[in-house]
């Protein structure tokens, strides 16, 4: 055998083993969106929006408390996080530019979107949870507006350095103050980008389930005082899913399968935003 | 159709009746294309982008085969087989026929490794044997004065023009009978643009040459023949001092008194 | 007036964006204050002793850490050649057809929260290791599992962005002197995307360690080291998911608190190595 066709056997193998790694990553992967698929509407039902939670057993049992209780949660972090995030995202980009305090808030934000996100739930425990005395809506949105917090920052920032500094030149030649420009005309150029990661910031927070187990606790039934411990979509799946009940297993997987396709609609929106702006 | 020159020395290569279209394209891109390459000699192309030059030059070492999709028609003679065929073993002819980009391309790695890949690719592991072989195609290449005293430096540490003739090294380490270039000079400056064709005339004692240019003076100054192709198809090949001087067709006369292109 | 606003606005910005650098120190100060009475108590001992039983006051993180470790190092082992082979397989191998389809199906697997994957492991995965090799089922085994098929859409994703920043015409030099598409793959391809290859992959594993939902199904929160793969087990994450809301004692709270700064400063030196060494000048945004 000569060593070229040595070469081309062993490149035969290697093309195989990767196809096949490739097919049993994939499988995985479409595997769990089956299941996920299936059994979400097999547990759908009208009574899953109109209806509380319910001790295992009862028919009329559903997940408005736990889908308000995500509403909520979720949007005070994003009327939190989005304004705190693009205003430092600003910063970065329009002021401190590559100075040395810029550079180490970039870096130090990266470094927090991987961050474990269950040390950002103990955090907020010791300054929120613990001096209230008790579990809250609040303290779960402080949770997920820390978490959202760089990913807005660093978006806003990269997008924002993506607009064309003849832009904004063309606009301070005009006279206009630099507030101005920014808001007038970086912000329009950008807007795009900025929307997709707001929409990739939401879908990133709305799917946390460590840092709310322990601030915004859980409730089995509707509560609207965000001084109150408050049920999430994710919190209640975790505990349905390991209970040992099958009504609240399902209740779980119908869960599971609501948040999922909210994450992905968002992250295809996003997308789409993106494709948009490449587009023009 | 075209105006051939009659070429009475031994062929290298030998296009008959050639058509290319690309995947993505409805029309193919070369039509009806024929045209003999002259051994040892220096073939240029010319003419307008977009014409189909790169084109050709990238059918004769099969390179559109790594995209899916792309179709060959009519006949490429070399060695007495047809290249198009579907049985060419493409490893053996990209041996025989090597290639230098329009950019420099060093590999990750170091100066000798570079110009040793080609060789080791086909199983040469002997040291001595690949030290006199980098060292003597470093030399044909002109570079070896340069480098000799850090081989084993990282080649992207080396300055453009002597990236692209480290890549003329490690093309004729592996001593093919052709070599392709593909607008070698274009992502270089003058002094080494000078240097690059110095060594392309330099090489045709060894191997047969085809060059694709964008730039005329360049095709005047470093080939034997000339072949100036338009929309797809051979307009003129002849003796570069013939076709530059007394062009026998009318689209060539335009092209190189700068009437168009 | 213009003056005025302007100022007022560049300075707001300032503040926010200082705000953050001043937030991660303030996680650091209180996971430290609130972990004093642990570390006063136990001292260097709470990392290397191995007895965590909160009825006798006693306090080891050795399981978690191990555990902890255990797992993600079983996750990656099994998640980095699937990943590269993904990877070959979307940016070499794959029909231009298949390509965009495949490649945006797995981005967006990587979006899906880690708690799906949790119970996905739960309900399908753990049936499947106990029928295989008996037990439970929840083990370090299913955990280390679960967690690698959780990073692999993010890590295969990256390391195909990664090998396609390869210049084709530097692929096409090496298809030129012969090469076979895998000559290409190892000798050009990977070395090129070396550094982003790597770095992603630390930074992989740098989330992979701080995982909370993706194993806290799975693992069973046994404080027990075991060479045995298919006992349960439990990691930092998995002892604070389960046990935060249980601290009935100032030292018990305490320690947990230790565990969460000891779990923050691993992930920190993880990222900021990925980060810092590898992945230099390209961007972390997944």
């Amino acid at each position: 055998m000569t060593h070229t066709q040595k070469r081309i056997i062993i490149n035969n193998v290697v093309m195989v083993l990767s196809t096949l790694s490739a097919l049993v990553g994939i499988g995985f992967l479409f595997w769990i969106l089956g299941v996920l698929v299936m059994n979400g509407i097999d547990a759908l039902s009208w009574n899953i929006f109109t209806q509380e939670g319910a001790p295992p057993g009862y028919e009329d049992s559903g997940l408005k408390h736990a889908l308000i209780g995500q509403f909520m949660i979720v949007g005070v972090a994003t009327l939190f996080g989005v304004p705190l995030g693009i205003l430092a995202g600003t910063y970065l980009s329009e002021y401190g530019q590559k100075s040395k305090l810029a550079e180490t808030i970039r870096d130090i934000s990266d470094i927090m979107m991987s961050a474990p996100s269950i040390v950002i739930g103990a955090f907020v425990y010791a300054i929120v949870v613990a001096p209230m005395g008790h579990f809250s809506g609040w303290a779960g949105s402080v949770a997920l507006t820390i978490i959202m917090l760089p990913i807005i920052l660093r978006t806003t920032d990269d997008m924002l350095q993506l607009v064309p500094s003849t832009l904004r030149e063309a606009a301070f030649a005009l006279g206009a103050p630099k507030y101005k420009v920014i808001l007038q005309v970086v912000y329009r150029g950008a807007k795009a980008g900025i929307l997709t990661g707001i929409l990739l910031g939401v879908a990133r927070v709305a799917g946390e389930t460590a840092p709310l187990l322990f601030t915004s606790f859980n409730d089995n039934f509707l509560n609207t005082d965000m001084m109150e411990p408050m049920a999430s979509l994710t919190v209640t799946m975790y505990n349905y899913a390991t209970s040992p009940y099958e009504d609240w297993q399902k209740l779980g997987w119908a869960a599971a399968f609501i948040l999922s396709m909210f994450i992905l609609s968002l992250n295809i929106l996003g997308r789409l935003f993106i494709m948009k702006r490449k587009g023009k | 159709m075209a105006t051939i020159v009659d070429i009475t020395q031994e062929k290298a290569l030998e296009v008959n009746n050639f058509e290319f279209t690309y995947a993505s394209a409805d029309a193919p891109s070369i039509k009806k294309l024929d045209m003999p390459i002259a051994k040892n000699s220096i073939t240029a192309l010319i003419g307008p982008s977009g014409c189909g030059k790169t084109t050709l030059l990238r059918s004769f070492n099969r390179m559109h085969d790594l995209y899916p999709g792309n179709k060959y028609d009519g006949e490429i003679l070399f060695k007495n087989r047809n290249i198009l065929s579907p049985k060419e073993d493409l490893i053996k002819l990209r041996i025989q026929i090597g290639m230098i980009f329009q950019k420099p391309t060093a590999f990750p790695m170091s100066i000798f490794d570079n110009v040793a890949y080609g060789m080791r690719l086909q199983g040469i592991k002997n040291k001595t044997e690949l030290a006199d072989r980098v060292e003597k195609a470093l030399r044909d290449a002109a570079i070896w004065k340069e480098v000799k005293e850090r081989l084993k430096h990282d080649a992207n540490g080396l300055s453009g023009g002597q990236q692209q003739r480290l890549c003329i090294a490690r093309a004729i380490a592996v001593e093919p009978e052709v070599l392709l270039f593909d607008e070698p000079t274009s992502a270089l400056d003058p002094i080494s643009t000078a240097g690059i064709e110095e060594l392309v005339v330099a090489l045709k004692e060894q191997v047969s040459i085809i060059i694709v240019t964008h730039n005329m003076q360049q095709a005047a100054r470093v080939s034997d023949y000339t072949g100036f192709m338009y929309l797809g198809e051979l307009i003129e090949l002849g003796h570069t001092e013939e076709l530059f001087v007394t062009p026998k067709e009318k689209l060539t006369e335009e092209y190189i008194t700068g009437k168009f292109g | 007036m213009g003056i005025i606003i302007d100022r007022v606005f560049a300075n707001l910005t300032k503040i926010i964006a200082v705000a953050v650098l001043l937030l991660v120190a303030w996680i650091f100060t209180v996971l430290l204050q609130h972990s004093m009475n642990s570390i006063e108590y136990f001292g260097f001992d709470f990392i290397t002793e191995s007895k965590w039983a909160p009825n006798l006051e006693k306090f080891g993180a050795l399981p978690a850490i191990y555990g902890s470790v255990l797992s993600t190092f079983l996750a990656m082992i099994l998640a980095v050649p699937l990943a590269i082979g993904v990877a070959i397989f979307l940016s070499e191998i794959a029909p231009a057809k298949l390509k965009s389809p495949v490649g945006v199906s797995i981005e967006l697997l990587a979006a899906i929260p880690s708690v799906i994957y949790g119970m996905w492991g739960l309900f399908y995965f753990v049936p499947i290791i106990r029928d295989a090799f008996g037990g439970i089922g929840i083990s370090m085994l299913t955990a280390g599992i679960v967690l690698s098929i959780m990073i692999l859409p993010f890590m295969a994703a990256v390391t195909r962005d990664a090998m396609n920043t390869t210049p084709d015409i530097l692929k096409e030099s090496a298809y030129a002197l012969g090469g076979t598409k895998w000559d290409v793959i190892k000798d050009i391809v990977i070395p090129y995307a070396k550094a982003g290859i790597i770095g992603s992959f630390i930074l992989a594993l740098g989330r992979a360690i701080g995982e909370t939902m993706a194993v806290t199904f799975v693992m069973g929160n046994v404080h027990k080291i075991s060479t045995d793969l298919l006992q349960p087990a439990t990691s930092i994450p998995v002892t604070l998911a389960n046990e935060f809301t249980e601290a009935d004692t100032d030292l018990y709270y305490s320690s947990l608190f230790e565990l969460s700064l000891i779990l923050l400063v691993i992930s920190f030196t993880i990222i900021s190595i990925a980060k810092f060494y590898f992945l230099r000048r390209t961007k972390v945004a997944s």
